[in-house]
């Protein structure tokens, strides 16, 4: 087993694939930078990402991927988990190796594995969608902050520009400390100075906001009582739904 | 300042909670004129009340004056509570705040019946009107239909709405006639007939001309309530599968029964809703629906009422040994999807998983079937010999024995979706 060790991009890890090939490495073990203890015995193989050799080998694998499967790819890179990394580059062998349909073959652990981890990146993706809550500042841009666990934000702007077309809008991920805004034409990544830190109450300081902001994050907490059927209540798949872990996001929970 | 328009809101979401509906799905409304929101796909759930249930409309009553007096509804003129009407200004800007910020997908606009049914109603259309022209908003409105409307009033709402809706309320006639003298389901099913109509004079007009405008793009829906009167299960899913058949209904929502009243002929108030039996009709709504079941084999004479302790597919199951095992490496996908504990994402990827090979039991495992349940009715690559036939008393305590401890667990059994 062969220790290849590379960046963490999406550029690095399709290069990875490439170099296996040209090296003529038969089994691999994949870690990125950031999780590599070095090993004396073992220096293992540093891949250099090259945008031409990612290009390649992601043109081949569309070959052999549907739209659904590269979606399923792209999504699963995002999770940032270390053996996932390790999964997407099985999985890219086994395509390459094999007729176009073999993704299909859901018995595959690889296959299997990728399928599994795009799905909860998906997830994440869609409770975002759901979750975030924008508040109105001063100067009419519409802000949200989040802490996501994958790196969803590259999966947002379609939503969100598709329907908040005629507001500016940014949504800030406070963990990776990037963002993106949206100016009424396109949206772009951009980084602030000085991001709010997230707090329990995701909100920004009332000197920052409109002034009907209040209002409305009031209306809000009251309709989220008022529409509450006591004689129903049911916490255990309440929290189903809403893990707790999202609460944060949500300005409801917090009246 | 604020507490006029709190104290609006607290009656008349409030008033409007009972309606089970929430759903801002099956439209195809997209920002084309650079507008605001979008209503295409499967909508989202933005929150959860604390009973569990999906929070994506504002829902909400215009106002909950009513000039009827239904012994079910809150809003009943003999009953003495607080009274509010919302200004159309209001339910506009209120719609527009939230979504904006991202707390709804869209509208569902209710209103008790004040003056009479077309006074009412053009309110109702004035308000989905503005939001579109005026807003331009392209969200999600749900509409309700008031009974004994104009056909001009419903023609000109369905220009707006993606989803309209009436609802039975009862399940039959009878039950009706009880509570709501003044009510009969003859005028729910004349709008509906009506909408209905138009939404499939639209379409065919649509196949021949691109430009034709929408017509309630995402159909209609009605709400059945469940326990106030003493319909059987048989009684309450035969209507509900007539309307689906009869007036192409997208869904029909089944609602336990919250006693609201002291009312002698209903259930008292502080008596436990029937939330099993509500989970238990749409699992077999479900069925119906999506899983190729005719209504007779889910319930008839013989087996008149949903079982509280087991789900009707595995009740099915039960019922029906001879159609058992299934072999998941042979049969057909619609047998498959009849095994309990297969789902449709589970029979699917079955389906494709073993045109690679023979599926064995980790296979299985690992596609995410709930094998405790299903092993009972399947054959695999390594299934066990089986030497006896069990009988179905015998498998349903082994499958009820082993998930005891997930049914204990939940408060007042409330179950989910399969
Ligand atoms: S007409 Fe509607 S709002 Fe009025 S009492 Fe009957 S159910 Fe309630």
């Amino acid at each position: 087993m062969e220790l290849y060790i590379f960046d963490g991009s999406l550029e690095g890890l399709l290069t990875t694939v490439f170099e296996c090939y040209r090296r003529k490495s038969p089994a691999i073990k994949l870690v990125t930078e950031a999780f590599h203890v070095p090993d004396v015995f073992d220096p293992g193989y540093r891949v250099i990402s090259d945008r031409a050799k990612g290009k390649r080998v992601w043109k081949g694998l569309c070959k052999k991927l549907g739209k659904e499967w590269q979606f399923r790819f792209y999504n699963a890179f995002l999770s940032e988990q270390p053996e996932t990394y390790q999964h997407l580059l099985n999985l890219a062998r086994y395509v390459i190796d094999h007729p176009s349909g073999a993704c299909e073959n859901f018995a595959h652990p690889d296959v299997l594995a990728v399928s599994q981890t795009a799905q909860k990146v998906h997830r994440e993706k869609h409770r975002m969608e759901a979750f975030i809550r924008f508040q109105k500042t001063g100067d009419g841009i519409y802000y949200a902050h989040i802490e996501p666990d994958f790196d969803v934000l590259p999966l947002l702007p379609e939503h969100f520009q598709n329907r908040y077309a005629d507001q500016r809008w940014i949504i800030y991920d406070l963990k990776r400390k990037y963002g993106l805004y949206y100016d009424l034409e396109k949206t772009e990544e951009i980084e602030l100075d000085t991001a709010p830190q997230m707090s329990i109450v995701n909100t920004l300081p009332s000197g920052l906001l409109d002034e009907k902001e209040e209002l409305y994050t009031l209306l809000w907490q009251d309709y989220f009582k008022s529409t509450n059927i006591q004689a129903r209540k049911n916490t255990r798949l309440h929290v189903r739904h809403v893990p707790r872990r999202y609460w944060k996001y949500l300005s409801e929970k917090q009246g | 300042m604020y507490e006029r328009i709190r104290e609006k809101l607290g009656i008349l979401a409030d008033a409007a909670k009972y309606d089970v509906s929430c759903s801002s799905s099956g439209s195809n409304r997209k920002n084309e004129n650079k507008g605001i929101g979008n209503a295409e796909g499967t909508g989202i759930c933005h929150t959860y009340t604390e009973d569990g249930r999906c929070v994506s409309l504002l829902k909400i009553l215009l106002t909950n004056h009513c000039i009827y007096d239904c012994a079910f509804c809150v809003s009943r003129r003999s009953n003495d509570i607080k009274r509010a009407a919302f200004t159309v200004e209001e339910v506009v800007e209120l719609t527009m705040n939230f979504y904006r910020r991202n707390y709804i997908e869209g509208l569902f606009l209710s209103s008790g019946i004040f003056k009479d049914a077309d006074y009412t109603m053009e309110r109702l259309v004035r308000i989905v009107k503005n939001l579109r022209h005026e807003e331009r908003f392209n969200g999600y409105i749900h509409l309700k239909t008031i009974p004994g409307a104009s056909d001009e009033l419903l023609h000109e709402a369905g220009m707006y709405a993606d989803r309209m809706s009436i609802n039975l309320e009862m399940p039959t006639e009878t039950g009706l006639k009880l509570l709501a003298p003044e009510k009969s389901h003859a005028e729910v099913k004349k709008p509906l007939k009506y909408i209905q109509n138009n939404i499939i004079r639209f379409e065919s007009e649509k196949a021949l001309i691109k430009s034709v405008p929408k017509f309630v793009p995402a159909g209609q829906s009605t709400q059945i309530v469940v326990g106030a009167t003493p319909e059987s299960d048989k009684e309450i899913l035969y209507t509900a599968h007539s309307f689906y058949q009869n007036f192409s209904l997208k869904r029909v929502y089944y609602s336990g029964y919250i006693p609201i009243s002291y009312d002698a002929r209903l259930p008292a108030i502080g008596s436990q809703p029937p939330l099993i039996r509500e989970n238990r009709l749409y699992q077999a709504d479900w069925l119906m629906r999506f899983y190729g079941f005719k209504v007779q084999e889910i319930l008839n004479d013989f087996h008149p009422n949903l079982e509280a302790d087991v789900d009707p597919k595995l009740s099915w199951a039960l019922r029906n040994l001879d159609q058992f095992p299934v072999d998941i490496n042979t049969a057909d996908y619609y047998m498959i999807l009849r095994v309990p504990g297969i789902g449709v994402s589970s029979a699917l990827k079955i389906v494709q998983a073993r045109k690679f090979g023979r599926l064995y039991q980790y296979h299985l495992r690992q596609l995410g079937i709930a094998f405790g349940k299903a092993r009972h009715f399947i054959r695999y690559a390594d299934s066990p010999v089986q030497l006896r036939e069990y009988e179905a008393g015998h498998i349903k305590g082994l499958i009820l024995s082993e998930s005891k401890s997930k049914y204990k667990k939940n408060p007042l059994n409330q179950l989910s979706l399969f």
